[in-house]
């Protein structure tokens, strides 16, 4: 629990992470739903998309997790839109801890908007109703020993797309 | 978004005969900008914003005259300070409804650190980090004899 949420302020239920890439849609798409790209940033867990409605979406835990006692699967949910290049709305529910677990599924809708000056605006939304300890941990500011919500996963995508590089190596 | 276009490749030919719907919006003609770090820094370096920022950040999707409550400020000031925010990417609005409620977007400010900020700042962790070993090795090490 961070201290603001000890504080007593209210965290509120949905969030919205925006960032712009120099990078062409069908590229960020990619990095959002294909497991070789996406297994390259963030957390470096893959992910699975089933890429339509009522598709499976799951994240596998990489040998690193699962050698700190995770489960093999740590995120899953459903796809409930599919429009590739421009947008991806999935529940997000977290497999962490049986705490994770009871607080359900939440929403994301990942939209990518091409621009005609050549980069991309990717935009986050997480409606995160009933869910407070993952609303606290995905709008976690950045800390010296990484982690950091969704900034920090978008600062990576970033970082990857634009440079093929990510931001610890 | 893009339906419009028509009329806005007429906007710059003959501007005064095109009824006000199809004037020159730029975001839906030639999309936005690219927010940079000097916009980044250029919003930040305001306290009116800086305070617009702290309560989205207690209270996140917030419409303007909830905002503009918790400021001594006219409205059309609060949405001026709100666009250079826009501008910047460090304030997302979004449509609910009949409202526009506004999100604090953390991740330019993340860019900074990641960017700018951290090679400063890293030097500092590293050099306490070093010295916190040193410190624990010395500790560890058998006591010397006193003389």
């Amino acid at each position: 629990m961070s201290a603001e949420t000890q504080a007593g302020l209210t965290t509120p239920t949905t969030q919205v992470f925006e960032i712009y890439i120099k990078a062409p849609a069908a590229s960020v798409w990619d990095a959002i739903t294909d497991p070789q790209w996406n297994a390259k940033y963030g957390y470096r867990a893959p992910m699975t998309y089933g890429l339509r409605p009522g598709g499976e979406f799951r994240v596998n835990a990489n040998a690193e997790m699962r050698s700190m006692g995770l489960p093999d699967v740590i995120i899953d949910g459903e796809v409930l839109e599919c429009a590739p290049p421009h947008k991806l709305v999935q529940t997000y529910r977290w497999l962490f801890s049986p705490e994770n677990k009871a607080e359900g599924f939440t929403k994301v809708t990942w939209e990518i908007v091409p621009t005609e000056a050549g980069f991309t605006r990717l935009t986050v939304t997480h409606e995160l109703d009933g869910a407070p300890q993952m609303a606290a941990a995905v709008k976690s500011k950045f800390s010296t020993h990484g982690g950091g919500g969704w900034s920090w996963i978008l600062s990576d995508i970033k970082t990857l797309l634009e440079t093929g590089k990510t931001l610890s190596e | 978004m893009r339906a419009r276009s028509h009329g806005l490749l007429l906007c710059g030919g003959r501007p005064a005969t095109l009824p006000p719907a199809l004037t020159c919006d730029q975001m839906v003609t030639y999309g936005f900008p690219m927010p940079d770090d000097d916009l980044v820094f250029k919003a930040l370096a305001d306290s009116t914003r800086r305070f617009l920022l702290d309560l989205l950040f207690v209270q996140d999707g917030q419409t303007l005259t909830e905002l503009e409550s918790a400021l001594a400020m006219s409205r059309f000031g609060v949405m001026k300070h709100l666009r250079v925010l826009e501008g910047a990417g460090l304030v997302v609005t979004k449509k609910s409804g009949r409202e526009k409620l506004h999100f604090l977007n953390p991740v330019p400010i993340r860019l900074l650190h990641d960017r700018w900020t951290r090679k400063y700042a890293e030097h500092h962790v590293s050099a306490l980090v070093e010295l916190k070993s040193q410190l624990e090795e010395k500790k560890c090490q058998p006591k010397r004899k006193r003389a």
